[in-house]
């Protein structure tokens, strides 16, 4: 479905210095490589200013690359950025197509004039949106005076009339509370895995990609830092395992090979243990743990996702300062 | 335009005027009385001579009128160009560029509003005015010309805008320098070429084509001849200057964008 081969992009910036103007060249994408296969459902994360937007313009075809190979679905945006526009359906979380001061209804209607959307189909697509979405009450109402969740709901449905097989989303759950955002990651996984089709998210509501994305790219200065599954991201990055014992009675910290104990609590009835995933299994840790000690409660803590793209960015930034 | 999504773009635009009923009336009937304020000052200045650049009155009325109307139907359209520095700033550009549409369509029928008709409107009357008072030996061909002239102007002062405001993809604040141009050739339009010195009158004439919109049609009506010696035939080119216009704007907007995707924002 898209297919991205050692791109690039350059911005000039200028540097104003009194009257004289000088100009920086900025690579905001330096050399990025990827291949996304329809259906995929990925996260592509890093800080502000990473390259993850311009990236996205890039996909769509609203910038032109410097240098590099993109095609989606075949076509290369930049040339044919109309016929892109007809497969693909792109959600900016912080900016609206649909039309401020009408109904949202109109908006979409007007959207199916633009795609071309049969009146059977566009019949059959909205009204499943708006069933899953609970957007039936809001059809009336302009847009203007929608809140940012059912505005962000009406803007999914919008990329969805003309049934694209790429949904882009910049940011699609930015500002919105959790039931809204929850509502939106259950729809988007909905549509990836019923109707198939490809899903590629910047976000940085990492909850988003442990909900939505079994894969996960992580771009920093314009570059991939790491591509693929979460678990192995996670594994890969942080090999250490936390086990938490709460004991029946206070007591020292059970003495296992291999395991480290890294802090105690409540006069330790509580232990914090790590361990190398690589070396040893949560169940083996258990048995030998149980036979030393009586326990109350035991639970194994994986290291949150952002953990795994802190860790990601400092190896990376070690590795600057190396060279 | 083979798809009928522009008409129905515009409709939607209208359509959100309308719920405000009152309002719009009221708004149509200031722009009809903006229009007219212009038209005082031309009287006014009649007070004092009898000819302006050896154009009666009605003469000078009549070019003014031309000129409203094509101002008025290219503001209609092109006016929303205006708002261009806010789309390219808001991120708003980069939504049209998302859709299977061109962007300076999508861009003209954006923010049609329809109380810039009252323009129109007043400018209309005053070109009846004009005519019934100038004495037009009318043939056929004068008629196609009375008609075409205002449609002509219109699709010139498009042209303008648009070439003009496409300087905002390089200086996104380049909307007053935009505006000079655009509204300033309104005010050119209006007048009798013959009264502006003559460097003024020459890129009017020839750059932007602004000579084109009022004065040449309304020599070639009146039968008079051109004062600065140009043929008499060139009165009757007007349809072709604004097409060839309208492909100069085509070429620059379409540079403009590209400008805009390859070192954009």
């Amino acid at each position: 479905m898209i297919e991205v081969r050692e791109l690039r992009r350059e911005f000039k910036v200028a540097t104003s210095k009194g009257l004289r103007r000088n100009y920086r060249t900025v690579t905001a994408v330096d050399g990025v490589t990827f291949d996304v296969a329809a259906g995929e459902a990925v996260g592509y994360v890093g800080p502000n200013g990473a390259g993850k937007s311009t990236t996205i313009k890039m996909l769509t075809g609203i910038l032109v690359p410097t240098s590099g190979h993109v095609r989606v679905g075949d076509i290369d945006p930049s040339k044919q950025r109309r016929d892109l526009a007809k497969r693909i359906g792109v959600v900016f979380g912080q900016r609206s197509q649909l039309w401020w001061d009408l109904p949202l209804g109109d908006s979409f209607d007007l959207l199916r004039s633009i795609y071309r959307v049969s009146a059977e189909d566009y019949r059959r697509r909205l009204d499943e949106c708006v069933e899953l979405l609970g957007l039936q009450e809001f059809l009336i109402t302009p847009v203007r005076q929608l809140s940012l969740g059912q505005r962000m709901r009406g803007e999914i449905t919008a990329a969805l009339l003309h049934a694209p097989e790429l949904l882009v989303l910049d940011e699609p759950t930015i500002g919105l509370d959790l039931e809204s955002k929850e509502r939106l990651r259950e729809f988007l996984a909905d549509i990836n895995t019923r109707r198939g089709t490809t899903l590629l998210l910047t976000t940085h509501d990492l909850d988003d990609i442990e909900r939505l994305c079994p894969r996960l790219m992580v771009i920093d200065h314009g570059r991939v830092l790491a591509d693929g599954p979460l678990e192995e991201l996670r594994a890969e990055v942080t090999p250490d395992r936390e086990l938490v014992i709460d004991l029946r009675e206070p007591g020292p910290a059970p003495d296992v090979p291999g395991v480290t104990a890294v802090r105690s609590e409540a006069n330790g009835l509580r232990h914090h243990l790590t361990f190398r995933r690589a070396e040893t299994t949560a169940a083996q840790l258990i048995t030998q743990v149980v036979r030393q000690v009586e326990v109350h409660d035991l639970a194994v803590v994986e290291p949150e996702i952002d953990d795994v793209i802190r860790k990601l960015y400092q190896r990376e930034l070690d590795q600057d300062i190396r060279r | 335009m083979a798809d009928s999504i522009y008409p129905r773009l515009i409709g939607a635009r209208l359509r959100s005027q309308m719920s405000y009923r009152a309002s719009f009336a009221l708004d149509l009937v200031t722009q009809v009385l903006a229009q007219w304020i212009e038209l005082v000052v031309i009287l006014v200045l009649f007070g004092h001579v009898s000819a302006l650049g050896g154009f009666t009155k009605d003469e000078v009325l009549l070019m003014y009128a031309f000129a409203g109307i094509a101002f008025g139907i290219a503001d209609l359209f092109a006016g929303q160009l205006d708002n261009l520095p806010t789309y390219i700033r808001t991120g708003t550009f980069d939504v049209l560029l998302m859709r299977p549409l061109g962007t300076l369509p999508q861009i003209m029928v954006s923010d049609v509003r329809l109380r810039r008709v009252g323009r129109i409107i007043g400018a209309i009357a005053v070109m009846v005015y004009a005519l019934a008072h100038v004495g037009i030996g009318w043939t056929p061909a004068k008629v196609a010309l009375t008609i075409a002239t205002p449609l002509a102007g219109a699709v010139i002062f498009g042209a303008i805008w648009v070439v003009t405001c496409s300087v905002c993809f390089w200086i996104v604040e380049g909307r007053e320098f935009a505006n000079a141009f655009t509204y300033g050739s309104n005010a050119f339009t209006s007048y009798p070429v013959n009264v502006y010195s003559a460097p003024l009158r020459w890129v009017m004439a020839f750059i932007v084509p602004g000579a084109f919109v009022a004065y040449y049609p309304s020599l070639a009506l009146l039968g008079k001849q051109d004062p600065l010696g140009l043929p008499g035939w060139v009165g009757w080119t007007s349809p072709l200057v604004a097409a060839l216009a309208a492909v100069v704007a085509g070429f620059v907007w379409r540079f403009a964008v590209r400008h805009y995707r390859g070192t954009g924002s």
